[in-house]
């Protein structure tokens, strides 16, 4: 089971002077379970590749297949596709709109066609989830702070029981604690759900702190695929592309050019303790 | 006397119902003092609802304060006769570009604010130019806004509030939206201007790493200013910081962990160089 991406391209505003080829030429599986980042500079087509996968966008030319089915094929179930892949865009506390917080979640399950138990049933499961208690239920969702107001717009797509959840920069805004509850819970989503879980984000320090496999788009194209110890490696071309390494990366990197021995791998704090310990000891 | 003198300022938020009463005050500036001088580079963390976009949003009258009093160039913000003039001394950089760039070619843009100043049109040239070039944008003059990058379009924003000759810029938050380099850009682009062009600047962040540069950095939590020091001082307090839900640079924070496993290290240290050059001079010791 997974979503498979052949040969998918995608131009804009095809045959006019304003032609854009936003992706040009992308093949990637991304199987079942697997938590994956994806980074990219402002244009490089990755907002454009997320909204391919449940079919809010339609590529030029290519095709995509969910669990083997072909998504563009006649009569395929495009409803059914975007209850499985639930997109949470970024800046998703613009598009509450209901009277209470309790309402907005039921309204995707609601539209799904399940029975008012069962609605509201997950809406509560998916408001505990995010960790919005019953306290809020009947709030405007006004009323709430920016980072309650993203749990509660998160809740609205878990609320339809996803396979698949893509997230679109669901930290941009928040502060430092806010930032750390909301990957913190899609983490644990991640792990006890087995959702796949697919994070956009500008900041190469959460991605390398959460996820498994790191996809970097650049000009309409995938150029690094693969775990985050590697491909944080390539930090100087990710830098010509406008993105960067982890910090604690740079870090290790210096000291190797200082002449440690050093493993240069480390893309979170406690993997550059480590490596800076064991440097260290090796010395003595 | 500062550029900025703030003393006990209070701000509330009302709520009214349908009669017009007040149904509920939310205080969001809590009696804060507040004194800066010309030239400064001020920092001001705090978690979502703290109070400091609140509170940045009194430097140039977008709000009033309830009860206390802000200075800002020496003039009173409730006087209604010194809006003008505070305006033009305090000028503000949001989070999203695409909400604040309305010129359809990028000179146009920057000569908006001194077009509407009533500046005369050949020193509003002067301006334009003056403004892309501090903020290194000067050959995308021509350009459409909307062909740039994040952190090409939030320069443009800066240029456009340099042109009106500010003497203090207030940024909330400019870097939110934008990829790594984006960050870098505007950030360099904002020191610049202070370092250069001595313009003051108040910068508002979730950016740890952004703050480092700071001469001040002042905390707020709950409407009230919780801390105050330096980049150092204010860093080397790392689990004070996790209270008020913020956080330390990641450098900082690799620099406390090794510390926490026995090493030498001093609190405080911010950058990569610092780091590496005391780990090096570990190294020797050993």
């Amino acid at each position: 089971m997974s979503i498979k991406i052949e040969k998918l391209s995608h131009i804009y505003a095809e045959g006019t002077a304003f032609e854009k080829k936003a992706l040009d030429d992308v093949n990637l599986e991304l199987p079942d379970g697997q938590f994956i980042g994806i980074i990219g500079h402002t244009g490089s087509g990755k907002s454009t590749l997320i909204q391919h996968l449940n079919g809010l966008l339609k590529g030029t030319s290519g095709t995509i297949y969910y669990n083997g089915e072909d998504i563009y094929q006649e009569g395929y179930d495009m409803r059914a596709l975007r209850s499985n892949v639930g997109l949470v865009f970024q800046y998703p506390e613009h598009q509450l709109f209901e009277i209470d917080v309790f309402t907005d979640v039921c309204f995707g399950p609601k539209n799904q066609g399940l029975p008012q138990e069962e609605v509201e049933a997950r809406a509560k499961e998916a408001l505990a989830q995010v960790g919005i208690s019953e306290e809020y239920y009947t709030k405007s969702p006004f009323e709430l702070s920016g980072g309650q107001k993203r749990r509660v717009a998160i809740a609205g797509i878990l609320a339809m029981h996803p396979k698949v959840l893509i997230l679109d920069e669901p930290t941009a805004g928040l502060d430092p604690r806010g930032r750390d509850e909301i990957l913190d819970q899609i983490a644990w989503l991640h792990e006890t759900r087995k959702i796949t879980v697919v994070l956009v984000s500008h900041s190469m320090e959460d991605v390398a702190r959460y996820v498994e496999r790191i996809i970097v788009m650049n000009k309409g194209k995938v150029l690094y695929d693969g775990a985050p110890r590697d491909v944080f490696q390539h930090y100087k071309e990710l830098e010509k592309i406008g993105l960067a390494a982890p910090q604690v990366t740079y870090v290790v990197k210096a000291l190797e050019a200082a002449r440690w021995d050093i493993d240069t791998h480390a893309t979170t704090v406690e993997e550059a303790r480590d490596a800076i310990l064991q440097a260290l000891e090796k010395r003595i | 006397m500062g550029i900025i003198e703030a003393a006990k300022l209070v701000f509330e938020y009302k709520k009214y119902d349908d009669n017009g009463q007040v149904e509920s005050t939310k205080r969001a500036v809590d009696g804060v003092d507040l004194n800066v001088q010309k030239g400064d580079f001020i920092a001001i963390l705090g978690h979502n609802g703290s109070g400091k976009s609140t509170l940045a949003k009194h430097i140039n009258a977008i709000l009033v304060p309830t009860e206390g009093t802000i200075y800002v160039d020496g003039k009173d913000t409730k006087d209604e006769e010194n809006l003008w003039d505070i305006r033009s001394t305090a000028g503000m950089v949001f989070q999203n570009p695409d909400n604040q760039i309305i010129g359809t070619v990028v000179e146009e843009d920057v000569g908006f604010g001194p077009e509407n100043m009533g500046v005369p049109t050949e020193q509003i040239w002067e301006r334009v130019e003056e403004g892309l070039r501090s903020v290194g944008m000067w050959e995308y003059r021509k350009s459409s806004p909307n062909k740039l990058s994040g952190g090409q379009k939030q320069r443009v924003a800066i240029a456009g509030v340099v042109a009106m000759h500010p003497k203090c810029i207030v940024l909330d938050e400019p870097t939110a939206m934008l990829d790594p380099t984006g960050r870098y850009e505007v950030i360099r682009a904002v020191r610049a201007l202070n370092q250069v062009e001595d313009v003051t600047v108040i910068l508002i962040t979730h950016y740890m790493e952004e703050v480092i540069y700071a001469d001040k950095v002042i905390v707020m939590d709950d409407g009230k200013v919780v801390m105050q020091g330096t980049p150092r001082e204010i860093f080397s307090q790392v689990d004070t910081l996790k209270q008020y839900r913020l956080d330390v640079p990641q450098v900082t924070l690799l620099a406390h962990e090794l510390r926490k496993a026995g090493l030498d290290l001093p609190e405080g240290i911010l950058s990569r160089d610092e780091l590496v050059e005391k780990l090096c001079q570990l190294k020797s010791k050993n």
